[in-house]
């Protein structure tokens, strides 16, 4: 198990891209894209296994070393800060963490703030950085739902194309921070697997995907 | 002499090899109280690994603390100006990195506090590596040196938030966003490149020194680079030279620590198992005049590395009926536990229970049962 090089991968669009790149820079196993619910892969000649594991768990993964490598959001790496590696943004998976507010919204600086959010620690790190102060409803989906009930004033959340936030009557009023997806490795893995995990972080810059 | 060895378990076994190898270089054994004021944390939070510290009032009205970190402590209560050289092993209660509880995390480690001298320095980095190989010979050793890694961000001439954002940067090896910080605050060109050149530094001291003989002209931190060079040749001839290696990604909290700072790793561990550093800036804010360097090995992250588990719980089981003669059954056992053997006694076969053979005592005599 150790001689392979583990990497974790996010189920989804993400993770099938982060393959791509994987397969382009020499580490090929083309099973993972067949259909099925298997959750690991082996390719014996490019000595690499993957993992396909929930988005937000690739971090822990990879921090507790049953990965060695992984490919984890910006997101997640900032609202966890996981004790790894940040070896290279892929470039893939852009978006943006951002505040929204139903159309119209003007913000009572009088008031303490409401936001509801996945990403405690981001938004709190955001609203401290501009002196705001703010009450966290710590929610785990349907966010947008939370201004337009009344529960907050405002959200801050993953933003893609903004279409679910139109459809909601929201709109995006500040952008948090850019999101992209990163190559993330395991700090002692690096130390052991080194010459593996360095090849694929410069096959990565080769290919052209960052 | 009674062989404890096979009683011992993984971790007990390291915490007895280490306090023998710090016993041998003359370091002392230090003990404390779980407990400590809890004000010596409040004032240093940032020197703790988590900032979440369980407190409580003892019958004085004092708040207290059991105790998060080990080095604080023995700097707080050993006499300033003079040199110690301790060790210890103790619990420390604190909430791991990625958890959401409290644990109680048995630390091994060894603080060298007074003058500070270059050997100082290099017999403390060379426990270190000696740790490590006394657990598992298979590892690698970070060393780095804080003025280098100043001298690197001062050049930068950025603002504080910056500074602090590319030091979290550099202990991820995060060059895409080093570039992208420097790039935004207009940061020299010259310096920037030096800054990447000097965080894919990553190799066994011989090679690594040179590449940072370079950038230390660029930086201007000779002195740092050749305070490292000259520690390091502790190792010189030592068979360790491959697995210590310079890596600029090991920091620590600027504000604490200063000069040489290392980590240590095991292959099967899945993060640092020992880190250290000198700490004379800790010192300082203690208003403490002497200079002190250590380091901790963390046996929590060891847990997984060493195979306590036996194929048997006892070499034999002895069935003995309710009737047996207690007398009979004390010198039964007397005769086969002096033969080197483990027994359990039970009343009947227990089928849970793991034994390499199981008997009947009948009559005074050992009878094997199938």
């Amino acid at each position: 198990m150790n001689d392979f090089l583990n990497v974790a991968l996010p189920k989804g669009r993400l993770g099938e891209k982060s393959y791509e790149i994987f397969a382009r820079a020499g580490f090929p196993c083309d099973a993972l894209l067949e259909p099925g619910r298997r959750l690991i892969f082996e390719n014996e000649d490019a000595g690499v296994r993957y993992f396909w594991v929930k988005p937000s768990d690739v971090a822990i993964y990879v921090e507790r070393g049953a990965a060695d490598i992984g490919v984890a959001g910006k997101d997640i790496l900032l609202e966890y800060e996981p004790d790894v590696y940040e070896l290279r943004d892929l470039g893939i998976g852009k978006c943006r963490m951002a505040v929204a507010a139903p159309a119209g919204f003007r913000d009572d600086t009088r008031r303490t703030l409401r936001v509801a959010t996945k990403f405690a620690r981001i938004a709190s790190r955001y609203y401290a950085s501009i002196g705001r102060e703010i009450d966290i409803v710590h929610l785990n989906g349907s966010i947008e739902i939370a201004p337009i009930l009344g529960l907050t004033d405002v959200i801050v959340d993953i933003v893609e194309t903004g279409t679910t936030l139109r459809e909601n009557n929201l709109e995006v009023r500040d952008t948090v921070v850019p999101i992209s997806a990163r190559l993330i490795a395991n700090k002692a893995s690096m130390k052991f697997k080194t010459d593996a995990i360095e090849k694929i972080a410069r096959e990565i810059v080769k290919g052209g995907s960052v | 002499m009674t062989d404890w060895t096979s009683a011992l378990t993984g971790d007990e076994r390291i915490i007895f090899t280490l306090r023998s190898l710090y016993a041998r270089y003359g370091y002392m054994p230090y003990r404390m109280s779980k407990f400590e004021e809890y004000d010596l944390y409040g004032k240093n939070k940032e020197f703790l690994v988590s900032d979440s510290v369980i407190a409580f009032t003892d019958v004085g009205g004092k708040l207290m603390a059991l105790k998060p970190d080990v080095t604080l402590s023995i700097v707080k209560n050993t006499r300033d100006g003079d040199g110690h050289k301790l060790y210890y092993n103790e619990n420390v209660y604190r909430v791991p990195k990625g958890a959401h509880a409290f644990r109680e995390i048995m630390q091994v480690g060894l603080e060298c506090i007074g003058e500070l001298t270059q050997c100082d320095i290099c017999e403390v980095l060379w426990l270190a590596a000696n740790s490590l190989d006394a657990i598992l010979p298979d590892f690698v050793l970070d060393v780095s040196h804080l003025g280098l890694t100043a001298a690197a961000l001062d050049s930068l001439s950025v603002a504080d938030d910056v500074r602090d954002s590319l030091l979290k940067c550099i202990g991820e090896k995060n060059t895409h966003e080093i570039a992208a910080l420097c790039s935004e605050s207009g940061a020299p060109e010259e310096k920037k490149n030096a800054l990447l050149e000097l965080i894919s530094v990553s190799s066994p001291a011989a090679e690594a020194i040179a590449e940072l003989e370079a950038l230390a002209e660029v930086f201007g931190a000779r002195d740092a680079v050749e305070e490292l060079k000259r520690t390091l040749r502790v190792f010189d001839g030592s068979g360790f030279e491959d697995r210590i290696h310079v890596d600029a990604s090991v920091i620590s909290d600027m504000n604490y620590y200063n000069g040489i700072v290392f980590k240590g790793f095991l292959r099967g561990a899945p993060g640092s198992v020992l880190s250290g550093g000198q700490y004379d800036r800790l010192m300082k804010k203690m208003k403490r005049s002497s200079k002190a360097i250590g380091f901790a090995v963390y046996l929590d992250m060891l847990e997984r590395l060493y195979d306590d588990a036996q194929p048997f719980d006892a070499d034999l089981m002895l069935i003995c009926p309710p009737d047996t003669d207690p007398a009979v059954l004390r010198r039964t056992l007397d005769r086969l536990i002096g033969e080197g053997k483990t027994v359990r006694t039970a009343e009947k076969v227990d089928p849970e229970f793991r034994a390499k053979s199981v008997a009947k005592l009948e009559n005074g005599e050992v009878i094997p049962l199938e």
